[in-house]
């Protein structure tokens, strides 16, 4: 295996300029979203007090989520020794940053008071999941960030090992505490699930490595550097892993709401559209299950197709539309499920929707502020392999594969 | 008179004057919780109380929205005409069993609970409880997050989704908060009753008894001894402050 070589792009083309100047109006339409929001309030938007946290939140999750699934490639790196994801390790932590960076914005401009920042920086109430979560976001910017330096500055770059050990460990404390947001409510029959946690993590693993493959293969693509296959279906072999993993666990959690009679009726109402659950359950067969899983495993397995970039970029994108159907599944659906509040009643009448199926549809400016989010994190990642060389001058198969022969 | 009966005879000495000296210290604390109804401003909240409530189903009137309005004047919250997004303290809920199909209809409100799930999850502490059991949100360091309003069992809270123009003086509101019940906190801490308890007594059904559920004297405790009182969803054992008869 040849010595790596990272270097910046010339990020000068009329293409590149045109990506940033793109991006720079979604971030401003999310602006724009915010202050329209925050001037008029919350009504404005598609949440209620029914489903409080809507499609901010379904963009915002999946792209924390994502972030730490980033890492996944550093991780390899670092804590298994692969040497094949040695290079593409710095390139990693970039991805996972500018995700997280992504994700927050999007939660912090939809807050009630988003001027009240300072606030959520200085109160803490530590029984609260979500305080601990802003502890280990602020971490993880600060953990991936040295770890990122360690990896990119030769004089340090023995220590490398040790921060990519405390970056894994600290992402996955991040993604159980995301999925704990969710797993910790005990009154709602969608949520309520230790299993949210570790389901979260693996969710993690898909979502992000299918956004990390898209930027791999679009900077490789838009630069013109050499991107062999070893390294291209070594990352497809393990998006399809993630991918089957998820479902798995997603079978579980089904199985185990089926199991036990109180979450029968949420069972219906996801699975089979029941009581005002139609589409929240094409949501989840069609976006999460079918587009989101089983059609990107048959893309990944089907044979003929095991050097198509274009195959493999297509089952990316798929499983990044199928983590937002899944996330928008388990939030706004979770939440339009309503309250069991008197079991083996029915509720006659109630001026605040008391036992009605929410039927939440989202608002311009709330697609507008998640789709800030997204361009803000690819911004970053623009920006970062411009400024610093995170990517690697070239990774053909001769330079990226540690059993290369020369043939 | 051996060394070990002076040692003995001199420890029960000890031991009874330390019982008698506590007794005098916290004795007329007792006392006071006891007869004094309103808590003078300078003083601290204390756990000696619990403030609950007691609603009897059956006398609650269907199509009786007395303690709705009261409410809703008593804090300020008017309507936008918005029902998905407006606020509610207090609402009526009307309730059929699926077996036997008895009808029931019964205000739903804070339940004001002693380990409230909307207090937990508060990610910068603006949920919180007094040591009397009142659940309340202070609104200077809410963020608007709205993580209570997806862990309240009871759907009890609301988010101020527009500019709150009519606040009264005793109860600060503002849009993009999270505001809910407060048990009328400001007539209580002067002795009086909450708004909803006394409309529903003027409007002559006594379905709501406001009290204090630690002291055995007070009217509540005894309605709760002699009839008992169910708390919604009693399953997740919060310990609801607010109790109901015929549920």
């Amino acid at each position: 295996m040849k010595k790596i070589h990272l270097e910046q792009i010339e990020g000068k083309s009329t293409g590149y300029m045109g990506l940033i100047a793109l991006l720079g109006v979604f971030v401003l339409g999310a602006i724009g979203s915010m202050l329209y929001m925050e001037h008029e309030g919350h009504w404005v938007s598609g949440m209620d007090n029914q489903v409080v946290w809507g499609l901010p939140h379904v963009f915002a999750v999946f792209l924390i989520v994502a972030a730490s699934g980033a890492l996944n490639v550093a991780s390899i790196s670092s804590v298994f020794q692969k040497k094949i994801y040695k290079p593409l390790a710095p390139l990693s932590t970039l991805v996972a940053i500018s995700l997280l960076a992504g994700g927050l914005m999007i939660l912090v401009l939809d807050l009630g008071r988003p001027d009240r920042l300072i606030v959520a920086m200085t109160y803490y109430n530590f029984k609260s999941i979500f305080a601990w979560n802003m502890i280990l976001y602020n971490g993880f910017f600060v953990i991936v960030s040295v770890y990122a330096w360690l990896m990119l500055d030769r004089t340090v770059k023995q220590y490398s090992r040790y921060a990519g050990i405390a970056a894994f460990v600290w992402r996955l404390a991040l993604t159980t505490g995301t999925g704990a947001i969710f797993g910790f409510l005990v009154a709602r029959s969608a949520y309520d699930m230790a299993m949210m946690a570790p389901m979260f993590v693996i969710m993690s693993f898909s979502f992000g490595l299918a956004f990390f493959i898209l930027v791999l293969l679009a900077s490789y693509k838009g630069t013109g550097r050499p991107l062999g296959d070893v390294v291209v279906n070594r990352l497809r072999s393990l998006l399809g892993t993630f991918v089957f993993a998820t479902l798995y666990f997603v079978i579980v959690y089904h199985l185990s709401n089926l199991y036990a009679t109180e979450h029968h009726g949420y069972e219906a109402f996801i699975l089979l559209g029941e009581n005002g659950g139609e589409t929240y359950s094409n949501i989840f067969w069609i976006g999460q299950i079918l587009l989101g899983s089983l059609l990107p495993i048959a893309m990944i397995y089907a044979p003929g197709v095991k050097n198509c970039r274009k195959t493999l970029a297509a089952a990316s994108i798929l499983v990044i539309l199928g983590g937002f159907a899944a996330m928008y599944t388990i939030i706004i659906a979770g939440q339009a499920y309503p309250l069991e509040m008197f079991p083996g009643m029915e509720v006659i009448s109630s001026t605040f929707f008391d036992g009605a199926t929410t039927q939440y549809s989202a608002s311009l400016p709330e697609l507008l502020l998640g789709l800030g989010g997204i361009a803000v994190t690819l911004i970053m990642i623009a920006l970062g392999i411009k400024v610093l060389g995170f990517l690697p001058a070239t990774l053909e198969d001769s330079v990226a594969d540690p059993h290369h022969k020369a043939e | 008179m051996s060394n070990s009966d002076v040692n003995i005879s001199r420890r029960s000495f000890v031991e009874k004057s330390a019982t008698a000296a506590a007794a005098l210290t916290i004795a007329p604390g007792m006392f006071l919780h006891t007869v004094a109804e309103a808590k003078p401003a300078d003083q601290a909240v204390s756990s000696a109380v619990r403030w609950g409530m007691l609603i009897d189903t059956a006398k609650c009137a269907s199509g009786c929205t007395a303690c709705v309005s009261a409410c809703n004047t008593e804090n300020g919250i008017a309507s936008h005409d918005r029902p998905r997004t407006d606020q509610q303290w207090i609402r009526k809920v009307t309730l059929r069993d699926k077996q036997t199909k008895h009808e029931i209809s019964l205000p739903m409100l804070c339940q004001h609970c002693e380990k409230p799930p909307c207090v937990d999850v508060c990610p910068t502490g603006a949920s919180f409880k007094r040591d009397d059991g009142i659940v309340l949100v202070d609104r200077h360091i809410c963020i608007g997050c709205r993580y209570c309003m997806m862990a309240c069992p009871y759907k009890a809270r609301s988010f101020a989704h527009e500019t709150v123009d009519n606040t009264v003086d005793h109860q600060p509101r503002g849009k993009g908060t999270v505001e809910s019940c407060t048990m009328c906190v400001h007539r209580v801490d002067e002795g009086g009753t909450p708004a909803c308890v006394e409309a529903c007594s003027e409007a002559e059904h006594g379905a709501m008894i406001f009290g204090d559920i630690k002291n055995p004297d007070s009217e509540i405790s005894k309605q709760l001894l002699k009839h008992g009182g169910k708390q919604i969803r009693a399953d997740l054992g919060l310990n609801t402050g607010v109790r109901y008869r015929g549920i």
